[in-house]
């Protein structure tokens, strides 16, 4: 059958069952908003900004196992994306960005807005494509999907110009059922021989650990490594990015490692015979100054399906490629098969240290009747949404107290920029996340700098009805700036106090949302349960909290892990 | 250490800036490049002469292979190979210099292949050190402009980049 161009991307949409795509209109869309405009079976979310769009998009991913789709114009259609591309790329996140382009007889011309949308993203992209004809867009699209989804997943812009999409712009329309393609073929199964030999070393460690990342939630592990590390009873901790991959409440998780990780993680991490890397990939915020790492000898086997992450920053000795979780079930059959079992008396001394370790509840904090500790708040989250809720975040000290106190049991339910660490990421991702999941409850943990960076999105909100969760950890400082210039700059508080704060009480209602003020310890649960009741309001909770509060423990940048920071007595 | 690449990729635009992009971008170092098609069209042959520790080159390698337009990566330098570098270099060639200049050209095995009544274009193949031995031979004076088109490389014997 012959379509148009803008036909043929809308219906590689539907054949790749997109049901939502986040967008703005502009001049160079409009054959594609005039096509979306006359079906239904894709539904476009028309957000306040692109950044929105694309953080949506990625929330929408991260919470499901999707790939996210969004959908701006040319020029600075493109630019206002860029950083949500960006935070996808860092943290591999699947996903298609499909841009307007003037038309082709214009590229080049410096036309009105124009801009080179594969060369001003092509640092922060799998891939990208420019289709230069209306014959290659259903091929183009396919590919765009298959790379963003498979391998090391990330996101993939398809650069589409007018021209191609005009309604004189015709040709066959034959969606492709399979890709093939000689340049990329992504490795799946792990090498079985590695498999065997990283069990070897496995089964004779006297002191071992399990280190895992976002790779197992990004490859539907958990499962997979819940089964494998109950068999071996090692401690598991796990990255920023990992959370949920392997259940925090269970006793053999010794909780988050790397800056503002645990005590008892780092210190394990750092003391380990054997290590057993799991889709993570040994970055500076994880395991710090990689000389000080080395000081301490020990082996470490690491499964990824990118071989580039492997032996990048520390040496690997067992390295295996694979997707994650076929290596962990064939790791565990050997495992079951093998006659050999992990040495019982070994794991049990090496039990009694990290419970000693642990034994210093690194994590505790005082609260007082006066003045809100921003850790209690997520606390009581947490215990209120019975641990259940999708919580994202933006960044700065209250993502790493969100990481540190809200106890994830499940995958996906934590939504983070950790790679690029990208301030207004949590309120457009949580948007996503609401849509992909509509039955759930959403709460968004931000800041009073973070929210302000992307707070347009309110309105989004308001015009799709997602009643967002908002908490505000109110402590008038940029703080984790505020808390590097302490740590650091002997307390010269440099551009970090928030002046002029909005009242956001009023804002939120001036978009139509409830607005909560909340100033009092005792408050804090009566207005989270009063929260939590209006189920089909998004209400914006200002909780105004201790101004001086850091997050510990904190490895400083350049430091080793084991030189942790407990607390302001340590500075 | 040094090291000479040998990838090849699809024949497409955009392909050699992703490849330049990354070195850039990754701290990489280049210090020749060159590419053009092969007798199968829809593929590029480039080959890159860059150094670095063996962690880097590990990383190199990795990251080509990482790019989805590349479809094969072999570091040459692991085993036997022939590598050859062209250069054309426009030299003053008056009075009695005329005479020398044809000379050092010889030995060289170089060939003249444009000639005025002030100078001579001599065309040179060989090794980067050999073109880097004949610069510095003549007289530096009289050297007048000089292109080069950094290495390409290729595998003795058995050692084939293709698709199989």
């Amino acid at each position: 059958m012959e379509l148009n161009g803008a036909e043929i991307v809308v219906r590689c949409l539907q054949e790749e069952g997109v049901d939502y795509v986040f967008g703005y209109p502009g001049g160079a869309v409009l054959h594609l908003y005039d096509e979306l405009f006359k079906q239904s079976k894709v539904k476009h979310i028309l957000v306040r900004h692109e950044q929105g769009a694309v953080h949506a998009a990625d929330g929408y991913s991260r919470s499901t196992e999707k790939i996210g789709v969004a959908l701006v114009t040319s020029g600075p259609g493109v630019t206002n994306a860029i950083t949500g591309i960006a935070t996808a790329y860092m943290d591999s996140i699947p996903m298609v960005i499909i841009t307007g382009q003037v038309p082709t007889h214009a590229i080049g011309q410096d036309a009105f807005q124009e801009c080179d949308t594969v060369g001003i993203t092509r640092p922060c992209v799998k891939h990208n494509f420019l289709i230069k004809d209306v014959k290659d867009i259903a091929a183009t699209m396919k590919k765009a999907f298959y790379i963003a989804g498979t391998g090391r997943p990330g996101p993939v812009v398809v650069d589409i110009p007018k021209d191609i999409t005009h309604p004189s712009a015709k040709a066959e329309f034959d969606y492709p059922k399979s890709v093939s393609m000689r340049s990329y073929n992504p490795v799946v199964k792990g090498h079985a021989g590695q498999i065997k030999k990283a069990l070897q070393l496995l089964l004779r460690a006297k002191r071992p650990m399990i280190y895992t990342g976002g790779g197992v939630v990004l490859g539907n592990a958990a499962p997979e490594l819940a089964q494998l590390v109950r068999h071996l009873g090692f401690p598991c901790t796990n990255t920023l990015m990992g959370l949920g991959g392997y259940p925090a409440s269970d006793k053999q998780f010794v909780g988050m490692l790397g800056m503002h990780g645990t005590y008892e993680a780092n210190m394990a991490m750092q003391h380990c015979d054997v290590l057993l890397a799991i889709g993570a990939r040994f970055d500076d915020r994880v395991i710090g100054n990689p000389k000080h790492f080395f000081e301490e000898p020990r082996t470490i086997i690491h499964i990824d399906v990118d071989p580039s992450s492997i032996s990048k920053r520390v040496k690997v000795d067992v390295p295996i490629v694979g997707d994650v979780k076929p290596v962990l079930q064939e790791l565990t059959k050997q495992l079951q098969a093998s006659k050999e079992k992990p040495d019982a008396a070994a794991l049990k001394a090496w039990w009694k240290q990290v419970d000693l370790w642990r034994a210093r509840d690194c994590l505790k904090y005082a609260q007082t009747t006066k003045i809100i500790k921003p850790q209690y708040v997520i606390e009581k989250l947490h215990e209120l949404t019975k641990g259940d809720a999708f919580v994202t975040s933006d960044v700065g000290q209250h993502q790493m107290w969100a990481a540190q106190f809200y106890k994830f049991d499940k995958p996906r339910r934590w939504i983070n920029s950790g790679g690029l660490g990208t301030m207004g990421f949590g309120l457009p991702a949580a948007m996503g996340v609401r849509l992909a999941n509509p039955k759930s409850t959403v709460a968004c943990i931000t800041g009073e700098g973070s929210i302000q960076m992307c707070i347009q999105e309110l309105s989004t909100c308001k015009q799709y009805h997602l009643p967002i969760k908002i908490i505000n950890l109110n402590n008038r400082y940029l703080g984790m700036v505020r808390q590097w210039q302490q740590v650091d700059y002997s307390s010269r508080y440099s551009e970090s106090y928030m002046d002029a704060l909005p009242d956001f009480v009023k804002l939120a209602e001036a978009y139509g949302h409830v607005g909560m003020l909340i100033d009092k310890p005792t408050d804090v649960e009566p207005a989270l349960k009063e929260a939590l009741k209006l189920k089909d309001r998004l209400v914006f909770m200002d909780f105004i909290t201790d101004q001086t509060e850091n997050v510990w423990p904190m490895v400083k940048a350049g430091k080793g892990l084991s030189e942790m920071l407990l607390g302001s007595e340590d500075l | 250490m040094r090291h000479i690449i040998s990838v090849l990729l699809e024949n497409e635009p955009g392909a050699l800036s992703r490849v330049v992009g990354l070195f850039s971008a990754r701290g990489y170092n280049i210090e020749t490049l060159t590419v053009a098609p092969t007798e199968d069209l829809t593929l590029s042959r480039m080959t890159i002469v860059t150094a670095g520790s063996d962690e880097v080159i590990e990383q190199i390698n990795k990251q080509l292979n990482k790019l989805i337009e590349v479809v094969k990566v072999i570091d040459l330098s692991d085993g036997d190979h022939i590598e050859r570098e062209l250069m054309l270099v426009k030299v003053r060639a008056v009075g009695k210099d005329r005479e020398e200049m044809k000379r050092m050209a010889d030995i060289y095995r170089g060939r003249i292949i444009d000639a005025t009544e002030k100078d001579y274009t001599i065309e040179l193949t060989g090794t980067g050190s050999k073109l880097d031995a004949f610069l510095s031979a003549i007289d530096r004076s009289a050297i007048l402009e000089t292109v080069r088109t950094g290495a390409s490389g290729i595998g003795r014997g058995d050692r084939i980049l293709r698709i199989q």
